[in-house]
């Protein structure tokens, strides 16, 4: 079974270039201060990404509804 | 989405959004606008110490929970650590957990009941010396036989040939099946003590199931049927083909965070505090529990609130050494040469500075003239 199929894996999508560079700006902050992920993750499927680019995870929240969260793919 | 919803898209999130939906159109625009400024200012300002909030909001709980409490998970026979030794395991991220268990929930037609408990017995690991009737030693030829039992095979759903296969596999000797009996020849030349050794290995051989799962219970909650084990091994029982692989779930957080990623180590981590405090009556808001649970998984792996957790990932020396074994942390960082910009909290309070939290937040920059 694909991981990612999973109730309890939330959606993992690749960010664009320049939505990277919207994020960095809203918040002022730099690449190396985003929360990581492992470029292994079972989380990211067959997602075609690489050290450096970011993923938007889309997680049900309680309080919310629906939240985004931002995270770095680093190797180790 | 109703015209009058439109100007709050951006200030209200999806939740509530989608409870104004059922507002009337005549009221709308007024509790709209109330529900926004009521959620402006519930939100938390910028430098609130948030984490020192969590960590109250949390231990303050801890203290009213029950010590050492066990819970049976339904059914009588089974042990799950609950309360707060449980909240600990959590919190601190140990890897290995006192009771592993997993709820495995079955595709239709079997969660209705349909051979549950024939599943679950294909589930146990089983050894080869659990099924063993009789062992009888031949020192003279190197040979060990092993009769059997036809009774307990059949329960585990163990097949002669697959019996053989496994049992071939784990040594390094002659196997031959007859009937009930299997044969073992080690080579002519082997030493005695060999032979005695061969009957321990094979009675580790593993005959049938899942390794690791220890134990198997079929329980019955609401509507379907769903096997609990005791032990557990997800990536392995996610492949079977009769699980339901989206709901299936294991208490053992480095194997989620293995198998199915930090995003789904960091939810089951949310669930699992949420359970323990559930089941002693108590209530903690879950944004505080989101928290920590952001907290332990910022790294890509699973860190514990413990000095070789989250406090090792802390940047500043001071900030390190003011938790736990500060000695260490000095003396290492004397040798590395480290800097401490005292940018975070503890450092200042250690030098008897104003700390950046709250109104010791904003700073007075001032332009270089050119």
């Amino acid at each position: 079974m694909e991981p990612t199929k999973h109730a309890i894996v939330p959606k993992h999508t690749k960010v664009s270039d320049k939505e990277k560079q919207d994020l960095l700006d809203t918040y002022g902050i730099t690449l190396r201060e985003l929360p990581r992920i492992l470029i292994k993750d079972p989380g990211l499927g067959k997602l075609d990404v690489k050290e450096g680019d970011v993923v938007k995870v889309a997680r049900t929240s309680p309080t919310a509804g629906e939240s985004f969260f931002f995270r770095r793919v680093v190797a180790t | 989405m109703k015209p009058e919803l439109k100007a709050y898209a951006d200030r209200l999130n999806k939740k509530l959004l989608a409870q104004l939906e059922e507002v009337p159109s005549s009221k709308l625009a007024k509790v709209s606008k109330i529900v926004a400024e009521e959620l402006e200012t519930a939100q938390v300002d910028a430098g609130e110490a948030v984490g020192l909030i969590c960590a109250e909001s949390i231990g303050e709980q801890g203290t009213q929970m029950t010590l050492d409490t066990f819970h049976f998970a339904g059914v009588a026979e089974m042990n799950v650590t609950m309360g707060l030794p449980r909240l600990i395991e959590i919190l601190d991220g140990r890897k290995l957990i006192k009771t592993p268990m997993m709820e495995i929930f079955l595709k239709s037609p079997y969660n209705k009941g349909k051979d549950v408990r024939e599943l679950a017995r294909k589930l146990k690991a089983t050894k080869v010396g659990d099924l063993v009737k009789e062992y009888s030693m031949n020192i003279a030829e190197l040979k060990l036989q092993l009769t059997m039992d036809e009774d307990k095979m059949k329960t585990w759903g163990v097949t002669p040939a697959a019996l053989s296969k496994a049992i071939s596999k784990g040594v390094k000797a002659k196997v031959k099946m007859d009937g009930n009996v299997v044969e073992v020849k080690l080579k002519d030349d082997s030493d005695l003590s060999a032979l005695y050794a061969l009957r321990g290995t094979i009675n580790e051989i593993q005959a049938a199931g899942i390794k690791g799962i220890s134990q198997v219970l079929t329980v019955e909650r609401g509507e379907e049927f769903l096997i609990i084990t005791s032990g557990t091994n997800l990536k392995k029982v996610l492949e079977l083909e009769f699980v339901d692989g989206e709901r299936t779930t294991t208490n053992d957080l480095y194997e989620i965070a293995k198998v199915l990623g930090i995003e789904a180590a960091r939810q089951a981590i949310i669930n699992e505090v949420d359970r323990v405090i559930d089941a002693q009556g108590l209530s903690i808001d879950t944004r505080h529990v989101l928290l920590v649970a952001d907290t332990m998984t910022v790294s890509g792996s699973i860190k514990g609130i413990t000095r070789y957790g989250v406090v090792s990932e802390k940047s500043s020396v001071l900030a390190r050494a003011s938790f736990e074994t500060p000695i260490k942390h000095l003396i290492n960082a004397t040798l590395a040469g480290e800097r401490d910009p005292l940018n975070s909290v503890v450092e200042n309070v250690m030098l008897n500075q104003l700390i950046p939290v709250g109104t010791g937040l904003p700073k007075l920059n001032m332009e270089k003239k050119k």
